[in-house]
């Protein structure tokens, strides 16, 4: 890489201290002196260097060749299911790491030979092209504006009212069949929001809670106190035709916290012995909520952080949610399990205007 | 009329004045001018100069990023099923294997278990989305800081920032569409956003999702709007965009024998076409890797959506993390009013988001407004000239990397090992008092750079040598800069203040001010006022240092 070789004609000019920096001693020092000169790059002046970068870019497509190659073999070669240990990524799919890695070389290699190229190869001489104004001239303007009258005034446009208007009108409403269309995009709310699947249970025909986990019914002694239990309606399975729609709603949390913790009257009022069965859906936006402190009684919505203080009727005492987990109302049947009468005094999930408390 | 086919067959055969192509290339050229007339585009377009740096490549990274969503996305409809339909899943998967499911997740599934490349297609598309957004915002960062938004190119901004918009909706649709328990969980925050507008949200949300939450049709009518309308849009956008981008011919930075009139650069064919042709492999290439490297969204770890199942750490891509902090941070205000419940809690969220985009897309028309300048602008601004747009651009990144940190106060929380409140609380602080301070932080050092540059000028770079004077003194020597350099550092020019009418008129009659112009009058002062620029150097201080004592 020294300049030992090369041929002495080549070389670039010496360069003059003053060359293309001449600044007239009592002119304006700041004034544009003009594009620079050209300096030329190794390549422009050493064939061999510019034989040698020519080599460099072909390597580089030669490279992306048999990456290329390299691709197809994994494809073929690498089962799909194989598990490789790689350091530092640990266990990864052969297949995906073989493939992605030779599709990135073979793509790549393409660009930075390109590139290398046009840095080494290519002429680099910078040169200005004149830029025009956006704006057309007056005449054009003039003429354009002459034209468009011309036209205006030969639809009569402006003369005739009477199309005129009807024809905006005319338009003005037939967007409305395309919204009109948009009707049965679903159904209209009415009440929906505000019930639950619980309220098929009365006082003469419970529901029981199922266990989320277990599928059974669940007797009081079967709910310790500062454990979280998750829970569904009877008779509601995954097999249901609407199983995510109730249970977006249904799914509730039940606690069991000693009386002594309990702060709100009302709230275990609607419990038994304790227990309390709360929406398990947040009444921020929705998430269903899953972190439980059994010290504090504290449930938090891992979503965006709502905080309600089980113990006090699910008040909130931290994050975005704007009113209570509604609760609902628990008791025993006769054989022990926990039944509910009716469904929740309030609407589950997130606010809506409709919702009136 | 001197084509020798004519001179044979009698002069009534039609035909073209055209001499006889050199080759089969030219003929082929010759064939599609004759019908595409594509020699006059080839003309304005082959040679077209480009200038040459940097920043000008982070565009090129959003149109190739947006290239390669759509050819990896393309791949994916092959296989992606858009059904909520349900399914039991019996596929490699040991983990799931025997779980209820819908056809979108199962199919996912075998996206990428079963398909050959199908998770690299998967991740590629995944991982070219987020650095297409990154960029976008980059890209959209150099061209405020720069000022190339100016006259003419006030509409392509907006094209630009639509792109912007449209993409992270696009995205957010995209990453939803699997129907795992991650973006279900997001899907659900979407309903209970749409719940909480005023008046029709419960309609909206009925029409939106087929029924009650999540219902039977969300995925397929997303699946159509993510695949078709956004991306159609997106493509007629950014056509228009590249169009104006030639139409305006590029913006350049300041430099010697750079001027408004004429721009300064290698051409198209060869040097572009190489450069930037190659730079689409390259990042192709890196995303690639990526790929392979890296998995981005691991769908069967989260397992099939369930509205009552949730994982902890629920974060959506980065760049709804602004919008995610907006909605973790406000206060849970709810008005309960005549049987009806206003959730400003989620509500007002839901406005400031756009509105913080909004402010972006409309400071092209707000600044020519203020500085009353119509003249095309082609040289770009170097940031410290320009302190007040500056420091608001940066107060603007501010404000939106402080509600990224709300929108993942969760992860803030548990790896830094802070209180999740404290976080919360600062972060509600900091939505209003860091993006001032930063403000006035950045107008600082903006200034601060303007001396430099003006000390510069004047008195020459230091040259490290250090003399000593006669009389024992020690002093550096400074030496003056090129005359490139010198006219580099004062090519800017620096507007005025706006200056209002004189309140009586040469007549004596009071002029009557309007209240727009004395506002427009206040804030052109506090761009351009004397707090807010420094004075660049002039040739008078310029002759007077540099003739006076010499190099000192």
């Amino acid at each position: 890489m020294s300049h030992d070789n090369m041929p002495e004609n080549k070389l670039p000019e010496a360069h003059d201290a003053s060359h293309g920096h001449d600044v007239a001693p009592h002119g304006d020092p700041f004034a544009d002196p003009g594009l620079p000169v050209h300096q030329p790059r190794r390549t422009d002046i050493d064939e061999r260097a510019a034989k040698r970068a020519e080599r460099q870019v072909s390597l580089m497509f030669i490279v992306s060749m048999l990456a290329t190659a390299g691709f197809i073999a994994s494809y073929v070669i690498f089962p799909i299911d194989k598990i490789v240990y790689i350091f530092p990524l640990g266990h990864v799919s052969a297949l995906n790491f073989a493939l992605g890695l030779t599709l990135g070389v073979a793509l790549f290699c393409i660009g930075a030979g390109a590139v290398h190229w046009a840095r080494t190869l290519m002429s680099d001489h910078e040169v200005p092209a004149e830029r025009h104004p956006i704006e057309a001239d007056d005449e054009v303007r003039a003429d354009v504006i002459e034209q468009f009258k011309t036209g205006a005034a030969e639809s009569g446009f402006g003369r005739r009212k009477m199309i005129r208007n009807t024809m905006i009108g005319s338009m003005a409403l037939v967007p409305l069949s395309g919204v009109v269309l948009l009707r049965d995009l679903g159904p209209l709310p009415e009440t929906k929001l505000d019930h639950t699947g619980w309220q098929e249970a009365t006082p003469a025909q419970p529901i029981q809670l199922i266990n989320m986990n277990t599928d059974l019914p669940m007797k009081a002694e079967d709910i310790q106190v500062g454990s979280l239990t998750f829970a569904k309606p009877e008779g509601l399975t995954e097999d249901d035709e609407q199983f995510q729609e109730k249970i977006a709603k249904d799914a509730l949390m039940l606690v069991r916290i000693a009386p002594e913790d309990l702060k709100d009257s009302d709230s275990s009022d609607l419990g038994f012995q304790g227990i309390l069965a709360y929406s398990k859906i947040c009444t921020h936006v929705g998430c269903p909520i899953s972190l439980y402190e059994q010290q504090t009684h504290h449930a938090l919505c891992p979503c965006h952080q709502s905080t309600f203080d089980l113990a006090d009727g699910a008040r909130v005492i931290f994050g975005p949610a704007g009113h209570p987990l509604p609760q609902l109302k628990i008791t025993t049947d006769d054989k022990g399990f926990l039944i509910a009468t009716g469904d929740f005094s309030k609407p589950v999930g997130p606010s809506f205007w409709e919702r009136s408390a | 009329m001197s084509s020798a086919s004519s001179a044979t067959t009698g002069a009534t055969k039609p035909s073209s004045t055209r001499a006889k192509p050199a080759n089969k290339g030219e003929a082929a050229a010759d064939y599609l001018d004759g019908r595409l007339g594509i020699y006059s585009l080839a003309k304005a377009n082959l040679r077209k100069i480009f200038p040459d740096h940097w920043s000008f490549m982070l565009g090129e990274i959003c149109l190739y990023t947006f290239v390669i969503i759509i050819l990896t996305g393309v791949y994916l409809t092959l296989f992606f099923t858009p059904s909520m339909g349900e399914v039991v899943y019996h596929g490699t998967y040991a983990p799931l294997n025997g779980i209820k499911m819908s056809e979108a997740y199962a199919s996912t599934m075998n996206i990428s278990f079963e398909v050959r490349g199908g998770l690299l297609i998967r991740q590629i598309h995944h991982w070219a989305a987020i650095v297409f957004i990154a960029a976008m915002f980059v890209h959209m960062m150099r061209v405020f800081f720069t000022g190339a938004f100016r006259k003419p190119r006030e509409i392509n901004w907006l094209f630009g920032f639509l792109l912007l918009f449209l993409g992270m909706f696009d995205g957010f649709m995209g990453y939803s569409l699997p129907d795992d328990l991650l973006s279900g969980t997001g899907i659900r925050f979407m309903e209970g956003a749409v719940l909480a507008v005023p008046l029709v949200g419960t309609y909206l949300q009925m029409f939106m999702f087929g029924g009650e939450f999540p219902g039977n049709d969300i995925i397929p009518r997303l699946f159509t709007v993510h695949v078709l309308l956004i991306p159609g849009i997106m493509v007629g956008l950014l056509v228009a965009h590249l169009i104006l981008v030639f139409y305006h011919k590029h913006t350049q930075f300041a430099g010697p024998g750079k001027t408004e009139e004429n721009v300064v650069g290698m051409p198209l064919m060869p040097v572009y076409m190489a450069k930037a042709g190659g730079f689409f492999f390259l990042v192709f290439g890196i995303i690639a890797a990526m790929s392979a490297i890296a998995t981005v969204n691991p769908i069967w770890a989260y397992g099939p959506y369930r509205p009552d199942q949730v994982s902890t750490d629920a974060q959506p891509d980065w760049y709804m993390g602004f919008s995610e902090g907006l909605i973790r941070v406000m206060p849970g205000w709810e008005i309960h009013l005549w049987g009806h419940t206003l959730n400003l809690g989620v509500f007002i969220p839901l406005m400031v988001f756009p509105m913080v985009l909004a402010v972006i897309a409309v400071y092209p028309f707000l600044e020519s407004w203020i500085t009353g300048d119509k003249r095309e602008h082609h040289i770009l601004d170097r940031p410290r000239n320009a302190p007040v747009r500056t420091a608001l651009g940066v107060a603007w990144i501010s404000w939106y990397l402080v509600m990224l940190i709300g929108g993942g106060n969760d992860l803030v929380a548990t790896h830094l090992h802070l209180s999740l409140n404290d976080i919360t609380y600062f972060v509600r602080t900091s939505f209003f008092l860091v993006p001032i301070i930063v403000f006035f932080v950045t107008k600082r050092w903006c200034l601060g750079l303007q001396r430099r540059d003006k000390e510069k000028v004047l008195h020459g770079r230091e040259t490290g040598v250090i003399k000593r004077l006669p009389h024992g003194e020690f002093v550096e020597i400074h030496a003056q800069l090129p005359a490139d350099k010198l006219h580099k550092l004062t090519a800017h020019e620096q507007l005025q203040p706006m200056e209002l009418p004189a309140e009586v008129d040469e007549n004596g009659v009071k002029r009557k001010i309007g209240r727009l112009t004395k506002l427009r009058a206040k804030i052109s002062k506090g761009y351009f006022g004397e707090y807010s620029q420094i004075a660049k150097p002039t040739a008078e201080e310029h002759h007077e240092i540099t003739s006076g004592h010499g190099h000192h």
